[in-house]
């Protein structure tokens, strides 16, 4: 069973003469524990598809399904979007976005609580993932006084407490030297095979091509291959 | 997790100069009623000192404390035999400005007959009138301690005991004094105003000897007749009707008996409802600017949060998650803010020049008005926050 399945995406903003096709026949499969690229310029549509896959923004017409189960079919959302990605999919953003006012625990227990996990369980939970990342020594603090590598995987511990099917990234590494941002794709890569959750990164940052299983390139809102395999890992 | 204690707890700081800011609002309510509780109590204290059923005045008039009223002071021994009638004293009020040191105190003089009716209820310090003449019970308001001996008129009174909480309706402390000396303040004219009228009355008379005929009316003018009082105060005897007491005493003696909840009635509807109303738009438009300025707090706030708000929409946040953080936050401020106002007006009510009185009901009510008015501005949050785009949380920029 395929972790992501979603073929057919398209997308369109606007209409008439001013209509804008942001997707167009996008197709990506992944398997459990694999992780994979989202690459290509600038408006190629890697953020739209993303935000398309977690329903953020649904697709104009398409098919997704995640861990199986259909999620998007023709031009309709099949699940609401907040209880798909809380409980199925674990997200990471280029700035971050850690609660700045929750601890650092806190902010890793969240998604927990808000799938009903009582408050001391999810804190149980999330102090020992913590420390799984080498990071129980900054749990009590707020996110401010973290370096950026520290809430990138702050970032990633709170994506990934809740198990999920898939985790989507948007440029996670962006704002990370080279030598923070290859322990990030490196913690990602282990606990999404670990945890065999699919990870799809969108990323245009070459330094990082080597970290993944396969890498999807994207021009115009088309994806220009169908995954193709990424020769030598690091 | 509650994520709205954690948010304030993480702006602690500023969210309790907030909550100060509303509360010294609040406070201001808060002393508006208590303003105005104040103002009733006041007003009512005096009429319901004496503790009389019936206040009978003159006819056509409202009682001593609406306009004024005269009637012979002897008009008690009529109103005694009255059936249900138990007791009746004459009672005269006068509004006099008492000099004590360097500084003048307005004062509401009470004259009744001594061990009857219309004296204070209770003296706390002191004791009460008791020789007859040029003694005074004064209210504690007036600051004048006991002992004092103090200029009036002609007279010089001693101040004997003290009394509590007993003012007039414009909130002046009251001195209680005999009814001969109160009768002789307000209707014994000054030696040189009698000796002027006499003066007039011959150059009258020597210039126009017809008028010796009339001279009996004009007498009226020369003489003295302090005989009078303001009001006959009555206690009913256990079983009687006032209703029909006043009926009778009205029908056959042409004066107006009003009972006392009518006079409190006069003095809550003519004399202070102004006030009332007044203090009463006040509030409501302190209330109505609080409820504005929560509500630019809140929304303010939420405005903040916005990216956090669109990070939680993402994370998969319900909607019921993020409003609830608004809701409690705007309810919070709103009730820490009653706090502060509730503890700033306890802590200075008693140094407010006019009584304020605050009521544990009265704080109850506002305690739900505020409720029910963080709940409202708490609206503008909401709709604000529910209105957030959750890719505003996606775009870059650590």
């Amino acid at each position: 069973m395929l972790a992501v399945a979603a073929t057919k995406v398209n997308k369109i903003f606007g209409q008439g003469d001013s209509q804008v096709i942001a997707l167009k026949d996008a197709q990506i499969l992944v398997e459990p524990g694999e992780i994979v690229a989202l690459m290509g310029p600038s408006g190629s549509g890697k953020t739209t598809l993303l935000r398309a896959l977690s329903l953020i923004d649904p697709p104009t017409s398409g098919q997704i399904a995640i861990g199986g189960k259909n999620i998007f079919a023709g031009d309709r959302v099949l699940i609401d979007d907040r209880q798909l990605r809380r409980q199925r999919m674990g997200i990471i953003f280029q700035a971050y976005n850690l609660i700045p006012f929750l601890t650092t625990v806190e902010n890793v227990a969240l998604v927990l609580t808000l799938n009903g996990v009582s408050h001391h369980d999810a804190l149980a939970r999330a102090r020992a993932l913590l420390q799984r990342l080498d990071l129980s020594h900054r749990a009590d603090i707020y996110p401010a006084t973290l370096s950026g590598g520290e809430q990138q995987r702050v970032a990633v511990a709170r994506a990934v407490i809740n198990d999920p099917a898939v985790i989507l990234a948007d440029e996670p590494t962006a704002a990370l030297d080279t030598e923070r941002g290859k322990a990030v794709m490196e913690l990602l890569r282990n606990l999404g095979r670990n945890q065999h959750t699919a990870v799809i990164v969108v990323t245009h940052d070459e330094r990082m091509i080597a970290g993944f299983d396969r890498v999807y390139h994207m021009i115009d809102g088309r994806i220009t291959n169908h995954g193709s395999e990424v020769e030598e890992n690091d | 997790m509650n994520l709205a204690i954690r948010d304030v707890k993480y702006r602690l700081g500023r969210f309790i100069l907030t909550a100060i800011g509303v509360g010294l609002l609040l406070g201001t309510v808060m002393a508006m009623g208590g303003i105005y509780r104040g103002m009733v109590e006041d007003a009512l204290s005096i009429v319901r000192s004496p503790g009389a059923d019936l206040w009978v005045v003159q006819k056509d008039t409202n009682g001593p404390f609406a306009e004024n009223s005269r009637i012979p002071d002897d008009l008690y021994r009529i109103v005694r035999a009255v059936p249900g009638v138990r007791e009746a004293s004459p009672i005269a009020f006068q509004s006099v400005q008492l000099e004590y040191g360097s500084t003048s105190v307005r004062t509401q003089i009470i004259g009744y007959r001594l061990g009857n009716v219309g004296g204070p209820t209770a003296v706390s310090s002191g004791r009460p009138l008791a020789a007859g003449r040029y003694e005074m019970v004064l209210d504690r308001k007036a600051g004048i301690p006991l002992g004092e001996r103090l200029k009036l008129r002609r007279m010089i009174f001693t101040v004997v005991g003290l009394t509590e909480g007993i003012v007039s309706s414009s909130g002046d402390s009251t001195a209680y004094v005999s009814l001969q000396d109160a009768q002789e303040l307000q209707f014994l004219k000054a030696n040189e105003a009698v000796r002027n009228e006499r003066a007039r009355l011959q150059a009258d008379l020597r210039a126009q000897p017809e008028l010796a005929g009339v001279s009996s009316a004009a007498l009226a003018a020369v003489t003295q007749n302090t005989n009078l009082a303001n009001a006959i105060l009555v206690r009913l005897e256990p079983w009687a009707d006032a209703a029909q007491v006043a009926k009778r005493i009205e029908r056959w003696n042409h004066y107006r008996a009003m009972t006392t909840a009518e006079q409190e009635d006069v003095l809550a509807k003519n004399v202070i409802e102004r006030a009332r109303q007044q203090i009463l738009l006040f509030r409501i438009i302190l209330l109505a600017v609080s409820t504005v300025i929560i509500a630019l707090i809140i929304y303010t706030m939420t405005m903040e949060k916005s990216r956090d708000i669109a990070t939680l929409k993402i994370i998969g946040a319900p909607n019921f998650k993020i409003s609830g953080l608004i809701l409690q936050e705007s309810i919070s401020l709103g009730l820490l803010g009653y706090g502060f106002g509730a503890l700033l007006i306890n802590l200075t009510y008693e140094k407010f020049p006019r009584r304020v009185a605050i009521l544990a009901f009265d704080q109850l009510v506002l305690f739900a008005i505020v409720a029910f008015i963080c709940v409202l501005a708490s609206i503008v949050g909401i709709r604000r926050a529910l209105a957030i785009d959750p890719t505003t949380a996606m775009a870059g920029g650590a």
